[in-house]
């Protein structure tokens, strides 16, 4: 049963209905340690709900959700901060966990945001924020991650770094990921499952299969060919057995 | 040591200073200033109904308090209304309610201006028990759901997720807010116990940078308070409870400087 040691979140036909409608149905998926499954779809097609439900976060679901870890951590897509609370990077890097300070070090360091500790949380730009509440979840060492969109108000560069960081995260402390992201292009590669949303679950597979499913490209468009671009882009050459690679 | 009035009235508001404190800034940062006022309200009606059937009145005040806010819990989950006014609905009925009570049974005649402002000076040993004990008490439970109470009161959703409970922790913190109304309506009156739980929290927002330095800061304010508030109301014959807060008001006041100065530094 090792498929079993490995599962973190188990999904089954889950879905919200809420005020007299579904906010998205019928989602069977499965979080696993180590793998990343990337949540893609338009505006308002379930994407946060469904990483809600993940999370325990609604009372009153249809389907089946399982759970088998507590050790969860979340970037949420916004957050305010209240003006009353004075709060600095530092108390809010403890905000659910007691942290050795050489740990909220660390985390700070690997995510470009060490030299804000002390700063007050108000006073953060929104990618500094960002890098902020990335730092906040690597650092409590989670099984289960979960990241809704995480790179927004992050500078280009700053966003590839931040995703191949999550690619990092992924495989150095084996947890499993849930990723939210617009930017399809450039998450489609880092990721090993996707679930392509559009209020139910509208195809899912390998990033690749997901691409070139029909289905997705009516629904995404001009937005495939970056993708498809990214692929063709690797398989323009042939490994040896030894997986050098030949040139044609 | 007790003997004197004066002493029993410093030990009682030392004692509710320490609980205020802390409380305080939680009601602060979770906008429950109008909460407490609503509770406050409640305990008119909690007073009422420990006259009439002879028990103890913070017992009487904590239960009709802890019975307000679990309708408020429940009104907020199946109307429509927005809090604040389902907070006003509550706030004047149960006012009203307890006014009403206290006409229909005209044999009961109590000092309802002692009831709105209290009367520290005349505090007994029992009620200095009272304020150590169940302060103690207060603190405890605070102490046990601080992390969990703070985290959720940055973002609900985020401590949810991450296991905190904040449900929990939000009706055992209404909880500790009826407690601390319930025993200390006797000393500063319905109308200025949220006062007791604003101004020190408020002074300490003023002069500081994160959220424990906020907690011991609302903690000495609440003491200065309580200090000057009572040594002068003795020495120019002032009523306490209110000298207590026109304390806390110059002290917030003072502490509104700290904030024109270091908003200086930064420009």
């Amino acid at each position: 049963m090792e498929n079993k040691n490995n599962l973190l979140v188990k999904m089954e036909n889950a879905g919200v209905y809420l005020n007299n409608k579904w906010l998205v149905k019928d989602v069977t998926l499965n979080i696993e340690k180590g793998k990343i499954i990337t949540l893609i779809g338009p505006n308002g097609s379930g994407k946060t709900t469904t990483a809600k439900i993940a999370l325990g976060l609604y009372k009153n679901i249809s389907g089946k959700v399982e759970k088998y870890t507590k050790k969860i951590a979340y970037v949420p897509q916004k957050i305010s901060i209240d003006w009353t609370l004075p709060i600095r990077v530092f108390d809010f890097m403890n905000l659910t966990s007691d942290l050795q300070n050489n740990e909220t070090n660390e985390a700070l360091e690997i995510t470009g945001a060490k030299h804000l500790i002390n700063n007050d949380l108000k006073s953060l730009s929104g990618g500094e924020f960002q890098r902020v509440l990335m730092a906040r979840a690597i650092a409590k060492k989670p099984d289960l991650l979960v990241l809704d969109e995480p790179v927004q108000g992050v500078d280009f560069t700053g966003e590839i770094e931040l995703y191949e960081l999550i690619k990092k995260i992924s495989e150095t402390l084996k947890c499993g990921i849930l990723l939210i992201s617009h930017n399809l292009h450039v998450v489609m590669s880092k990721t090993d499952h996707v679930v392509c949303l559009n209020g139910h679950v509208c195809c899912s597979g390998t990033p690749i299969s997901v691409a070139n499913n029909k289905k997705y490209q009516e629904l995404f468009g001009e937005d495939v060919s970056k993708i498809l671009s990214i692929y063709e882009h690797k398989h323009d050459h042939k490994h040896g057995v030894d997986g050098s690679v030949e040139e044609n | 040591m007790f003997d004197d009035f004066f002493i029993r009235a410093l030990f009682v508001g030392i004692g509710m200073a320490l609980v205020t404190g802390p409380l305080g800034c939680f009601v602060v940062w979770r906008r429950l200033s109008f909460f407490g006022d609503t509770l406050a309200h409640s305990a008119l009606l909690g007073v009422t109904i420990a006259y009439t059937m002879e028990i103890n009145i913070a017992l009487s005040v904590f239960i009709i308090s802890s019975v307000v806010a679990l309708i408020l819990l429940k009104l907020e989950k199946t109307t429509n209304l927005p809090t604040d006014a389902l907070l006003g609905l509550l706030a004047h009925s149960s006012l009203a309610v307890g006014l009403v009570v206290i006409g229909l049974i005209a044999t009961i005649r109590f000092d309802l201006m002692g009831l709105l402002f209290g009367d520290i000076l005349a505090v007994n040993v029992n009620d200095i028990i009272i304020v150590w004990f169940g302060g103690a008490l207060i603190l405890l439970v605070l102490k046990l759901i601080y992390k969990p109470l703070f985290a959720s009161t940055v973002n609900y959703e985020l401590a949810e997720a991450e296991g905190m409970k904040p449900e929990k922790v939000k009706a055992i913190f209404t909880l500790l807010l009826a407690a601390i109304i319930a025993i200390s309506i006797k000393m500063v009156g319905l109308l200025l116990i949220t006062g007791m739980l604003i101004l020190p929290a408020a002074i300490a927002r003023n002069i500081s940078s994160n959220p424990k330095s906020m907690v011991i800061f609302s903690v000495i304010a609440g003491l200065m308070s309580v200090l000057i508030g009572l040594f002068s109301s003795l020495e120019i014959n002032t009523p306490s409870g209110p000298s207590i807060i026109t304390a806390g008001l110059i002290l917030f006041v003072l502490s509104l400087i700290k904030i024109k100065r270091s908003s200086q530094l930064k420009s």
